[in-house]
């Protein structure tokens, strides 16, 4: 118990001090999960968009995949990340394992379905009311898309914050891919894992602290933007 | 067998133009019951038209075909002489009975539908203002139009469908949801619209509002149009035994 309270007190130290170790740690976490957002908002929107406004054979069973695919356990990605960039994998001759971009690349896929299934929903929700009022004004399918991306960005900006959440704070994908190498791929949650069982509790503790902070300061942001978008009824 | 639609009714108009507004042999079923059934309806330049008739009769739904919003099952819409297009939307306006604002400011809602209009730039700040002061609606251009009340904003609504100069309005039941004043400003506004040359069609089940605001009348009941007439004759000697019994505030079967 004793260890404990000295390893607060050790934490806190750090997080004051701006430990070098701890910040570099930071900031890969937060280049390596911001990135694969902001991929995972490209390829994800779309898709949402699309599926909101096409109708074609198969779309339930396409959605059922989608709602399914939000639950993906991140060691599976991680998994099949590895597996595509291993020596042998398809994507081998690329160098990329154990690089900040392999762990990109898993964390986007983990966050795509999540973006994809929100844009969707929130999209199609907005198409329901909105198309109609269009079509009478004359306006087109790439005029309808856009305006509904523009109508819907406070809710589509919330899909993204979720999707960082999940990012942010996953573990398994980014230590299979990533490998957990000190000054290398080193982030937050693998810090954590490693320092934990290493028993250096104050580092893995002033990580875990920053995790929890961002993650209130994510869920503070997405209800700042929902009050402004509703306070503004433009949500 | 499926009515073929009569072919010869489509010819060449001016390219802009959509009125006349005609539906001709309008048919759509649904679980075995026709909604419309074999409607043939021609909107010409000029009388404030309403569209009149009970509940379920098929009066929404057939301005929503001749709008080009749905599809009839068999039949044929012409704008002006043609098939309706997109290019020509704007020249016609439609007001819903649960007016949609987009997310954006109520002078934004207008402007927004200048654009589509293809309406310049220099513009559109101009008309989207003047439409705003004819429906009383300046003091709050800049509200978000999401919050006005219902009154204002079934007038922005309309504002925003006049904005564009359309040749004809469509009205879909638009005071159903609002009270006595709101009503009133919105009957004041459609026949201002009307005497400045707007073409209108107004649907509605209110017998009051269609003597205060009908020329024509059209009274629609189990998917037919039962009369097409003038007003003034339409409720001093209505021809259709439905009629009769609408005006009478008797139940028909």
């Amino acid at each position: 118990m004793q260890d404990f309270g000295a390893a607060f007190g050790e934490a806190f130290r750090l997080l004051v001090s701006l430990d070098r170790d701890l910040v570099e740690i930071v900031a890969l976490s937060l280049r390596v999960s911001l990135g694969a957002v902001l991929a995972a908002a490209a390829i994800g929107m779309p898709i949402g968009a699309a599926l909101a406004v096409a109708r074609f054979p198969g779309r339930g069973a396409a959605l059922v995949a989608l709602n399914s695919l939000m639950g993906l356990p991140p060691v599976v990605v991680g998994l099949l990340v590895y597996l595509a960039l291993s020596r042998a994998g398809p994507l081998g001759p690329l160098g990329l394992l154990y690089t900040p971009a392999a762990m990109t690349m898993a964390q986007m896929i983990l966050v795509v379905p999540i973006v994809a299934a929100v844009s969707r929903q929130t999209i199609e929700d907005m198409k329901e009311e909105y198309e109609e009022q269009l079509r009478v004004l004359g306006v087109g399918p790439a005029g309808m898309i856009a305006t509904l991306l523009w109508d819907a960005r406070f809710s589509l900006l919330t899909a993204l914050l979720a999707g960082f959440g999940r990012a942010i704070a996953e573990v398994g994908a980014v230590i299979i891919v990533g490998g957990n190498i000190n000054h290398v791929t080193r982030v937050m949650t693998t810090a954590i894992a490693l320092e934990t069982s290493k028993g250096d509790l104050a580092l893995a503790l002033g990580l875990g602290l920053i995790l929890l902070g961002l993650a209130i300061a994510v869920n503070a942001a997405v209800m700042v933007i929902r009050r402004t978008g509703n306070h503004a009824a433009f949500a | 067998m499926q009515h073929s639609p009569d072919r010869s009714a489509v010819r060449a108009g001016p390219a802009d133009q959509v009125l006349p507004v005609r539906g001709i042999g309008l048919t759509i079923r649904r679980g075995g019951r026709a909604l419309l059934d074999g409607v043939d309806i021609a909107i010409e330049p000029g009388p404030l038209t309403v569209i009149m008739g009970p509940n379920g009769a098929g009066k929404s739904l057939l301005l929503r075909v001749l709008a080009n919003l749905v599809q009839p099952d068999s039949g044929l819409v012409t704008w002006g002489g043609t098939v309706p297009n997109r290019a020509r939307a704007p020249r016609l306006g439609f007001v819903f009975q649960k007016p949609v604002m987009l997310r954006r400011s109520a002078i934004d809602n207008v402007r927004y539908a200048l654009k589509a209009a293809d309406v310049p730039r220099a513009e559109r700040d101009r008309r989207a203002a003047e439409a705003l002061a004819q429906a009383g609606l300046e003091r709050l251009a800049d509200a978000p139009a999401r919050v006005l009340s219902g009154g204002e904003q079934q007038r922005l609504a309309i504002a925003r469908a006049l904005a564009i100069r359309p040749e004809i309005l469509l009205l879909d039941e638009p005071t159903a949801n609002l009270d006595p004043a709101a009503t009133l400003a919105i009957e004041t506004l459609v026949q201002a619209a009307h005497r400045a040359g707007t073409t209108i069609a107004f649907v509605t089940h209110d017998l009051g509002q269609a003597r205060r605001l009908a020329n024509d009348i059209v009274f629609v009941h189990h998917g037919r149009i039962a009369e097409h007439t003038p007003a003034y004759r339409f409720f001093s000697e209505p021809s259709s035994e439905a009629a009769t019994a609408f005006i009478e505030g008797r139940l028909m079967p």
